[in-house]
């Protein structure tokens, strides 16, 4: 990997299939046709006036664009020294980033002449926001989802079938987030002709990676202008949750040519990356091929994947988009895990402090930018960090009741105990390290 | 990309010496027949019993033998290959055994034996070392689904080292450019792939695979081979007509997983036309 250049732009105008030596198209023969197929209306749309007119016209009118920044104080205070700053993706309709790259590559589908839109799911909001789309603009919907995930996220599954989608639970491997990509590839070999495979990431064959950041990219430029109207100054850090990483490349993209910004990425460390069951494949560091990307992947000795493990549905994936693995590489963004029980113990505090609840995926970022303040301890004073807050709660409060073990029957169930400071970390199944990082 | 949409002569292509595959096509073919290709997955239900029915694919009338590397994430499969190597991995499967089945049925029949893989199972190995290994065990070469040449540098330089054939799928929709780049990558044979879809057994053959024959002889391909969907004697003679092989791998799964070796045998020898096997 060659050393940061002094060319502007650097990072931001990366186009695929390669970063580094990481992305390419590790897919069927099959696929290439479709894969070129959108990778040149993709580039079209892009130059195309109008099509850029109707992206920004739903972004404004439809997901309610641009999304707010809020500074969080009572969070921050206690957190750490750290001035914190919110990006509200929480705020957008279907109630998290994932709006955005669906409306646009709907817009795509729609101008390739493809009448059916697929979708893989795992916490549901990628689904729903798909399902979403295609009611918008009138076409035929199939999500794929784990059975694991429709149970954890039945209240999602509800939601895309009131919205005219049919949901697949998928009972195949661990039946999560990358069986479903695996069942939606199966059905995109066999459907290309009229079907679009709306991928929810920036992982995949490229196009995808480089497509779907471009879609999101509105997260960081709002940032950037917003954050400079209101300090004059840019933030000491951006964070951001990282499954496949959509919306922390979103965030990340408006700032990656500022080397003054520090990008971080949290990833689900499950009960602790030294127990395997985690899903943090940066952080364990091994290159292998997954769904259509060289990328870092969870994986056996003999390259088999290995299951992945979170509390969050939408983290629970076993490899990460190949720019993320090629931002690691570079060493311009840091990536660390954060365990379940950080996360939760961040989730409470947002709810608690902020009256703010946030999808579990995005408290992992709370969790591991609240250790940054603390990290940076007195010289943090004055600092600001911003966090996307990339996706809101209501999918999760029976997993987060679950957890603080409020649910009938469970020990803090009743109108009895309210305190919440005391439930933070003792109910957890395992007490929060002060970091998970191994290397 | 290097290659050009005009369509090569055939001679382009010159006849490449010690290709295990070729040369079982290039008998079959003597005999005035197409090639008849048989797919197992590696270790199912067990190591003994697929190396028994892998045996009695060859003594049936096959000419080439696929042991299909159980894969946790097999995006081309369809449910009964994908059942199969599940509890192929469930029942604790490492890879090395592939090398050792593929010995086995190489030291047992006459028939070419090439492995199909998933990728990711050669890259954790590394190609060199997964090349070493498979034509240590008398493997003939790779059929790799989700590998297409642009990113197949490394498997490339480590199956010409060994001495391997390494068999790319062109499809249905395959531009003629892809296909020239294919058939160029491609060494034994190129594996046509008959409908849009993944594995499994099909009614009936689909109108793209001669298209996709035609595509690939244009391009310059000696061999062709047809796969995906093929289940009956009717099928295979049919596509017999037009291609060099024809491959055949969910209807001999499913066979294997309902009557064992015996019934393997007795569908092969339906599927070649063989008189009686054993």
């Amino acid at each position: 990997m060659s050393a940061p250049a002094e060319e502007t732009q650097k990072y931001r105008d990366h186009e695929g299939p390669y970063f580094g030596s990481f992305g390419g198209r590790w897919m069927p023969e099959s696929l290439v046709a479709a894969l070129d197929e959108v990778e040149q209306t993709f580039r079209e749309a892009k130059q195309d006036p109008e099509f850029l007119a109707e992206v920004h016209r739903l972004g404004r009118d439809y997901t309610g664009r641009p999304s707010l920044l809020t500074e969080v104080k009572r969070f921050a205070a206690e957190a750490g020294p750290a001035r914190i700053f919110l990006k509200r993706e929480d705020l957008n309709h279907t109630g998290s980033h994932k709006i955005n790259n669906v409306l646009g590559q709907a817009l795509l589908a729609k101008r390739m002449g493809k009448t059916r839109l697929i979708a893989e799911t795992g916490a549901g909001q990628h689904g729903v926001a798909t399902a979403t789309a295609a009611a918008l603009m009138g076409m035929d919907c199939v999500v794929y989802m784990g059975s694991e995930d429709t149970r954890r996220q039945a209240l999602n599954v509800a939601r895309m079938r009131l919205l005219g989608a049919e949901v697949v639970p998928v009972d195949h491997g661990a039946k999560t987030l990358k069986d479903a990509i695996n069942e939606a590839l199966r059905d995109w070999v066999a459907s290309v002709e009229h079907t679009h495979y709306l991928l929810g990431t920036v992982a995949g064959p490229h196009p995808f990676p480089e497509m779907v950041r471009w879609f999101h990219q509105v997260i960081g430029d709002e940032t950037r202008e917003q954050i400079l109207a209101m300090e004059g100054r840019l933030p000491d850090a951006v964070a951001a949750c990282v499954g496949g990483g959509s919306n922390a490349m979103g965030l990340f993209h408006g700032f990656l040519d500022d080397p003054e910004v520090a990008l971080y990425g949290f990833e689900a460390g499950g009960d602790g990356v030294e127990t395997g069951r985690h899903a943090s494949a940066i952080t364990l560091g091994r290159s292998g091929v997954l769904h259509g990307a060289r990328s870092f992947l969870m994986q056996d000795e003999d390259g088999q994947t290995v299951d992945s493990h979170s509390i969050s549905a939408g983290l629970d994936y076993p490899s990460v988009g190949p720019e993320h693995a090629y931002l690691a590489e570079t060493g311009r963004a840091t990536y660390e895990p954060v365990t379940d029980a950080e996360c939760m113990a961040s989730f409470e505090m947002l709810c608690r402090t902020e009256g703010i609840i946030p999808a579990i995926e995005s408290a992992h970022a709370l969790a591991g930018a609240a250790r940054l303040s603390r990290k940076w301890g007195a010289e943090g004073e004055g600092k600001i960090i911003i966090i996307n807050l990339s996706g809101r709660g209501d999918k999760d409060v029976e997993t987060a009741a679950e957890w603080f073990r409020m649910l009938p029957g469970q020990e803090n169930d009743p109108v009895a105990e309210t305190e919440t400071a005391a439930k933070t970390g003792d109910e957890s199944p395992s007490p929060a390290p002060e970091t998970g990082v191994q290397a | 990309m290097s290659t050009e949409a005009t369509p090569a002569e055939p001679s382009t292509q010159a006849p490449k010496t010690g290709s295990k595959t070729a040369e079982a096509i290039e008998a079959a073919r003597a005999q005035g027949r197409a090639a008849f290709i048989g797919y197992l997955p590696a270790g199912y239900p067990d190591k003994e019993t697929s190396i028994a029915a892998a045996i009695e694919l060859a003594r049936n009338g096959a000419d080439v033998i696929e042991i299909g590397v159980p894969y946790s994430d097999p995006v081309m499969d369809g449910p009964v290959i994908q059942q199969a190597t599940t509890e192929v991995l469930a029942r604790g499967f490492r890879l090395p055994e592939v090398f050792e089945i593929v010995a086995a049925v190489v030291e047992a029949t006459d028939a070419a034996v090439l492995v199909m893989t998933y990728y990711n199972l050669i890259d954790r190995m590394g190609a060199e070392e997964f090349a070493r290994r498979l034509a240590e065990a008398g493997g003939a070469g790779a059929i790799t689904p989700d590998l297409i040449p642009d990113e197949a540098g490394a498997w490339m330089a480590a199956t010409e080292r060994h001495g391997l054939d390494r068999v790319f799928l062109t499809a249905p929709t395959s531009s003629p450019e892809r296909v020239a780049q294919i058939v160029s990558a491609s060494r034994g044979f190129v594996y046509g792939v008959s409908v849009m879809g993944v594995t499994g057994a099909r009614d009936q053959v689909s109108d793209a695979a001669e298209r996709v024959v035609n595509a690939a002889r244009s391009a310059g391909a000696e061999r062709v081979c047809v796969g995906l969907g093929v289940s009956t004697r009717a099928h295979v003679e049919e596509i017999g007509r037009y291609a060099d092989g024809v491959i055949v791998g969910t209807a001999l799964v499913a066979a294997l997983r309902d009557g064992g070796p015996s019934a393997v045998a007795a569908l092969t020898a339906e599927l070649t036309g063989a008189e009686t096997g054993r």
